[in-house]
């Protein structure tokens, strides 16, 4: 029986050997060395590496373009997960009602999620263009003054914002539909028996039911914020003037157009802190999910 | 489910029922507009593309130029490669790793599980510096493995499948074993079947995330023999193309129609994959 117990030790770190060797190789690993490299010079033609404690840390608090890319990324998240997670909501109640066309109308919301980012961003490069664009057009019908959404740095951020938006409202709204739908019906019942309106019951009932899902969709929602920029490469290119500047693309600016690896890796980690805080939510939220199982 | 809820004492009714009519299906038309404005570019000659006319003549051109202006065939090949690569190891990896979390008890589990876990907040995606790095010292940039390696063993897939075989019944592992079939015998022959409805909803969920993946592709890959879809696509427009924007949106529709087309016939199964594997 003892020699039975321990052939299956052996057996359950055999069959997770495979996954742990590829999740040292190129998550622990590049983890640790961005780590590491953060506080070392880059490494120039005639200057090899060497130690330099926390300077590239001090550089980017000196970096105006460094809090330019928080902040922006901050009102990109702070603009674009209520409304799409709020239009989700909204989606989602439209569609689980019996309405005529529901099929029709679930399946437009619903497109955008699979497409890829960087055709969405090309639609909307498209439906952006001045002059020609679909915007435009539909402005000037009613007068508005020609405007170039993205070539100005008043509007690309809020024109990048409305694309992200798009895309992800439908992939919250199947989320909200599937939590709306394990609600059950008597609660309804019970609740106009009472004489509850329909905002009341959305308020009182709905609402607090729809919680957890909540929590789900604004976490995945924040890890998304902060980890694509597939739309500011097709449409922006950070611009202009930084208005569009994300972090990580400005790590990816930094790491791959100007080869600074040194101060990549510092801005990497600025970014993983961000990501580690953020899921340290979720991760609390998952695990409790696991526990009672 | 949807009888149930047109009983509901809240369904609209009457005027109620219109205005929801209304708006929803309102918002529906803006919602899918920016792509019902790619489609008439793209299957209208150029002249078109910012008129509209109720006349203009359909075209299949655009796709042709497109298609003959750069090796789309190649990329496509290429994105297959990458996803069934992806896919078919990320299965391998992750259905051995949840095995041992569901049904083992060994030295360090506890650990070993939040480590895995821990790549649900490191990344591969955030990474791209470093990884980029290895990638090279393994000398293996400009591949198409170089994109599939850092995605291969999944935190997400190992979870996801560790839930599924733990629903599993201890009764039809123990009868298996009873007759002999050894620890990777019943893997493969007692848990792997029953999760196969996860398996798919796994699939599909990944077959697009990697169909869809653009960032890492873009800085890993270099030439059209490794280039996916997304990046051939990225390079394309962004050439010389000028602002043709007929061809550029026949490419960005032929980039997206493969899951498109599947997401039109497989509407249902779709959704519930995307939801099966998010809410788990």
């Amino acid at each position: 029986m003892k020699r039975v117990r321990i052939a299956r030790q052996i057996n359950g770190w055999l069959f997770l050997l495979p996954a742990i060797c590829f999740l040292t190789l190129f998550t622990y690993w590049p983890a640790a060395k961005t780590l590491v490299e953060s506080f070392y010079s880059t490494a120039r033609p005639r200057r090899p590496t060497h130690f330099i404690g926390v300077d590239q840390y001090r550089q980017l608090i000196d970096d105006p373009v460094f809090w330019q890319a928080l902040m922006n990324n901050a009102w990109y998240a702070l603009i674009s997960i209520p409304v799409a997670t709020g239009i989700a909501l909204l989606m989602a109640i439209w569609v689980n009602d019996r309405i005529p066309g529901r099929a029709l109308a679930r399946m437009a919301y619903f497109t955008p999620t699979v497409l890829p980012m960087i055709a969405v961003a090309n639609i909307w490069l498209f439906f952006y263009t001045p002059q020609y664009g679909l915007l435009e057009q539909a402005l000037s019908l009613f007068g508005g003054p020609p405007h170039n959404w993205l070539g100005s740095s008043s509007s690309a951020l809020a024109a990048v914002t409305i694309v992200a938006i798009w895309k992800e409202a439908g992939f919250f709204m199947i989320f909200y539909l599937a939590a709306l739908q394990q609600i059950s019906p008597s609660l309804a019942e019970a609740a106009a028996l009472e004489g509850a309106s329909r905002w009341h019951f959305f308020r009182r009932i709905q609402f607090p039911l729809l919680m957890p899902t909540t929590l789900f969709v604004l976490i995945n929602a924040i890890i998304n914020a902060f980890r694509t920029v597939d739309h500011i490469i097709v449409m922006t290119r950070g611009g202009p003037d930084n208005s569009t500047m994300l972090l990580l693309y400005y790590v990816y600016q930094v790491g791959f157009g100007f080869w600074d690896t040194g101060y990549a890796a510092a801005l990497t980690m600025i970014l993983l802190a961000l990501l580690a805080a953020v899921s340290s939510v979720q991760y609390g939220w998952l695990d409790r999910r696991v526990h009672y199982q | 489910m949807s009888a149930l809820a047109s009983r509901s004492p809240y369904a609209p009714k009457g005027g109620g029922l219109f205005a929801e009519v209304a708006a929803s299906w309102l918002l529906a038309i803006f919602w899918i507009l920016p792509l019902v404005y790619a489609v008439w570019t793209a299957f209208h000659p150029a002249e078109f593309s910012t008129r509209f006319a109720m006349d203009a003549p359909l075209t299949l051109d655009n796709f042709r130029r497109a298609w003959a202006a750069a090796p789309f065939a190649r990329y496509f090949f290429n994105s297959v490669i990458l996803v069934a690569l992806v896919f078919g190891a990320q299965v391998i990896l992750c259905t051995l790793a949840a095995y041992a979390f569901a049904r083992h008890e060994f030295f360090g589990k506890g650990i070993a599980f939040a480590l895995v876990l821990l790549q649900l907040m490191i990344m591969p995606d955030v990474l791209v510096v470093e990884n980029y790095r290895t990638m090279s010292t393994l000398g293996i940039l400009d591949s198409i493995p170089a994109i599939a390696l850092p995605y291969v063993a999944s935190a997400f897939g190992i979870f996801l499948l560790r839930q599924t075989f733990k629903t599993v019944p201890k009764e039809l592992d123990d009868a298996a074993r009873l007759e002999g079939a050894s620890d990777f015998q019943v893997l493969l022959k007692v848990y792997v079947p029953l999760a196969k409805p996860v398996y798919v909803a796994y699939g599909l969920v990944s077959v697009s995330y990697h169909w869809n993946n653009f960032l890492w592709p873009l800085i890993v890959t270099n030439s059209v023999e490794s280039r996916p879809a997304t990046v051939g696509l990225q390079v394309f427009s962004s050439g010389d193309q000028g602002v043709d924007w007929a061809i550029i949106s026949a490419a960005t529709l032929m980039t997206s129609a493969p899951l498109l087309i599947a997401f039109l016939i497989f509407q249902r199964q779709f959704v519930q994959s995307f939801m099966r594997a998010g809410i788990r």
